[in-house]
């Protein structure tokens, strides 16, 4: 099942250890997502999956076999560095990386109407890129990655520089990639964004992967946790003694009193908590919380950091 | 997206994608440069040069000059168009009344001489300010002619008997050197090759080096080598170019032929314009093929197009240095030993070996040689080019050193 296979990557730049031992995998239609720190290894991983940059051992193996030039063209990349010929127009480019991806002229020029309708960039279809605004370019960018209706996508920060209207649309053209078959690998250092698309996650820390899985499995924590709107905690918590405050804030909603408390408990008694919390005033909230990857993030960085 | 509908689009993975890889690259290039103000402002200026400077040619240097003669005596003029006529010298001789008829006629600039044959045997030259300086020589003979002339009579001779002896005197020439023939049009045609091949190689060479920088540049070159690979794209790009330029050789030669045609101006001069032009074709493509490799590696070593100058300079200058020698020295020494050796190195060989072609010096053997060289030489820098591209291409920033660029990474 599992299809893309990054396994035990090593790459120095002289005396800097850039990865080091970095493995991971991702399924037919998965979205994987990359966190990671700026240096941490993204780009470089997403090189050498496109045979751009040459590791110093390990492998990438595609389906069982180790990745070829004829399967890299498959993949849609959208490197960190942009770039398409700035002195060329949108539909030129886009018919001319379809048809290096070995799609026929006729169906190349297709693809470029149906990418730049379906990413609202038509109207420009004809217009050089570098006319075209950062965030239209960007857009001409993600065309030229799905193009060639690729197998893989590989996309480095996709949705940096995207306005909300594009994240949208990035994200659900992720999502349809993703349903469609497609393993879809993408970095991105917007942590909710990545909780909310991704089936896993991969966080790299200096050149290691220092947590991969799904968000959930990664965030369950190690007592359950419940978020509370309701009276200041101090008013009911002295109820239960093995209890811990995690998070107290003042509720955020307009012309609301209430207090947001996230707390854990070990045994996770639920029940317990939302009793305490009534019996000191009205609760307008309550439910389980876990972490979110940013707080994994966080944590698991911090981590590292402590024991270097 | 990737519904299977949209797979047959694909074209099978058994087609030769190497080969489809690099005539897309070069497709892009030709395709792009076409529309380029850079390459038709160059075509332009080239076709409109050697149009130009053919046509001014013919019509300069078409006609030989006559010279414009008169004298006062009437019996005398024909002596003095014959005497002249012997000397090489095209004249008309016109016969005046008298000497201020002559000087007016001088002052008027119809005339250029007023030839006044005296009693005594001497003549006078009437001239405005200077007499030409291959008249002198023929009055000098003809005032001494005359003197004898005189001289034969008084002792009883017949000065024509006199004449015709002398006439018939003759001095025979055995050169151990013969110089070798040749004419104004091989030097022309030889010097017109020349510059056109230096423009052209230089000007092509450069699209490869800037198109390589652009493509590092704009950043645009990582997504192209995850597509292809770097001597794909290096290929492509060069024989893109090289059509290119090549196109616009043939367009600037055959504009070159057609007008040479049509005024007839080499028609009768010691040299085949077609053979000559074909070996520029073949230079161009073998001095193309040598430095447009080399040119895209120095490209590779930068990542601005400030530095291409730079970057590219050794090259451009072993294209400069046969160049000079190949326009100003052969053309007025053509067995010139410096010139004849260097034809045989390769990157030189393009830059002289036509302009010796042209000047009638270099023997077929000669410049087969020359070729083979030439060709011999340039899988290596092929070779070396790639190695340099290849790991240079992908590392933007400061300037690449050529020894960092031949280790492996």
């Amino acid at each position: 099942m599992t299809s893309l296979i990054i396994d035990n990557l090593h790459k120095s730049y002289g005396d800097l250890k850039a990865l080091d031992g970095v493995s991971f995998a991702v399924s037919n239609g998965e979205i994987f997502g990359f966190v990671g720190g700026n240096g941490a290894g993204k780009t470089t991983t997403m090189r050498i999956i496109l045979g751009v940059l040459a590791a110093n051992s390990g492998d990438v193996l595609w389906n069982d076999h180790p990745i070829s030039l004829e399967d890299r063209r498959r993949i849609g990349y959208m490197p960190s560095e942009r770039g398409l010929y700035p002195a060329m127009t949108v539909r030129d480019q886009l018919v001319y990386f379809a048809r290096l991806k070995g799609v026929s002229a006729k169906a190349a020029a297709q693809a470029a109407v149906r990418w730049t309708e379906r990413l609202n960039l038509a109207h420009r279809l004809d217009d050089k890129l570098q006319a075209l605004s950062l965030g239209n370019q960007q857009r001409a960018q993600l065309a030229a990655a799905l193009i060639a209706d690729p197998e893989i996508l590989v996309l480095d920060e996709p949705f940096s520089g995207l306005d909300p209207i594009a994240v949208d649309v990035m994200s659900e053209v992720l999502r349809e990639a993703a349903a469609s078959g497609v393993p879809v690998i993408f970095s991105s250092h917007q942590l909710a964004l990545v909780e909310t698309l991704c089936d896993r996650v991969g966080i790299i820390e200096q050149g290691k992967m220092v947590a991969v899985g799904s968000v959930e499995a990664l965030a369950t924590p190690e007592h359950p946790r419940f978020e509370v709107y309701g009276a200041p905690p101090e008013a009911w918590m002295g109820s239960l003694p093995d209890a811990h405050i995690l998070e107290q804030a003042p509720s955020t909603t307009p012309g609301s009193t209430s207090i947001r408390t996230v707390l854990e408990i070990p045994g996770g008694d639920g029940q317990a908590v939302l009793a305490a919390a009534l019996g000191a005033g009205p609760v307008t909230s309550f439910r389980p919380s876990r972490p979110t990857l940013t707080d994994l993030y966080r944590h698991v960085v911090s981590d590292k950091e402590a024991t270097e | 997206m990737s519904t299977p509908a949209t797979k047959p689009a694909v074209s099978s993975p058994a087609a030769p994608a190497g080969w489809r890889s690099i005539f897309l690259v070069a497709e892009r290039e030709v395709m792009t440069r076409l529309r380029q103000r850079v390459f038709l402002i160059s075509t332009a200026v080239l076709v409109s040069a050697v149009v130009l400077g053919i046509l001014a040619a013919h019509f300069l240097g078409g006609e030989t000059h006559v010279m414009q003669l008169a004298t006062t005596d009437s019996s005398f003029a024909q002596e003095l168009e014959a005497t002249t006529h012997a000397m090489g010298i095209e004249s008309n001789v016109t016969v005046v009344a008298d000497r201020s008829a002559g000087e007016a006629q001088l002052s008027s600039g119809d005339i250029e001489a007023l030839i006044i044959p005296g009693s005594d045997g001497n003549l006078t030259a009437v001239v405005e300010s200077t007499l030409d300086s291959t008249l002198q020589p023929a009055l000098h003979g003809l005032a001494q002619q005359l003197a004898l002339s005189d001289q034969v009579t008084s002792l009883g001779g017949d000065p024509t008997t006199v004449a015709a002896a002398v006439a018939s005197a003759n001095v025979t020439v055995d050169a151990l050197n013969p110089p070798v023939e040749r004419d104004i049009g091989q030097m022309v045609v030889g010097m017109l090759i020349g510059i056109l091949l230096f423009v052209s190689i230089n000007i092509c060479g450069q699209m490869v080096a800037g198109g390589v920088v652009e493509e590092k540049t704009s950043r645009v070159v990582e997504l192209l080598l995850s597509t292809v690979k770097p001597s794909q794209l290096m290929s492509g790009k060069v024989l893109g170019i090289g059509a290119i330029g090549l196109l616009q050789v043939i367009l600037v030669g055959g504009a070159a032929a057609i007008t040479a045609t049509a005024t007839g101006v080499l028609s009768g001069m010691g040299l085949n314009l077609g053979i000559s032009l074909l070996w520029g074709l073949i230079w161009f493509i073998i001095g193309f093929a040598t430095f447009a490799t080399v040119l895209a590696a120095l490209g590779a070593l930068v990542s601005r197009q400030e530095e291409v100058g730079s970057a590219t300079m050794p090259a451009i200058m072993l294209m400069i240095v046969p160049y000079i020698i190949g326009i100003n020295v052969l053309p007025n020494d053509p067995t010139s030993p410096l010139a004849t050796t260097l034809s045989y190195v390769p990157g030189m060989a393009p830059f002289l070996m036509p302009i010796r072609e042209a000047l009638g010096v270099a023997s077929l053997p000669e410049q087969l040689l020359a070729l083979a060289i030439s060709i011999a030489t340039i899988p290596v820098l092929v070779w070396f080019a790639g190695r340099i591209y290849g790991n240079a291409v992908l590392r933007t920033g400061a300037r690449i050193k050529l020894a960092d660029a031949l280790k492996t990474t």
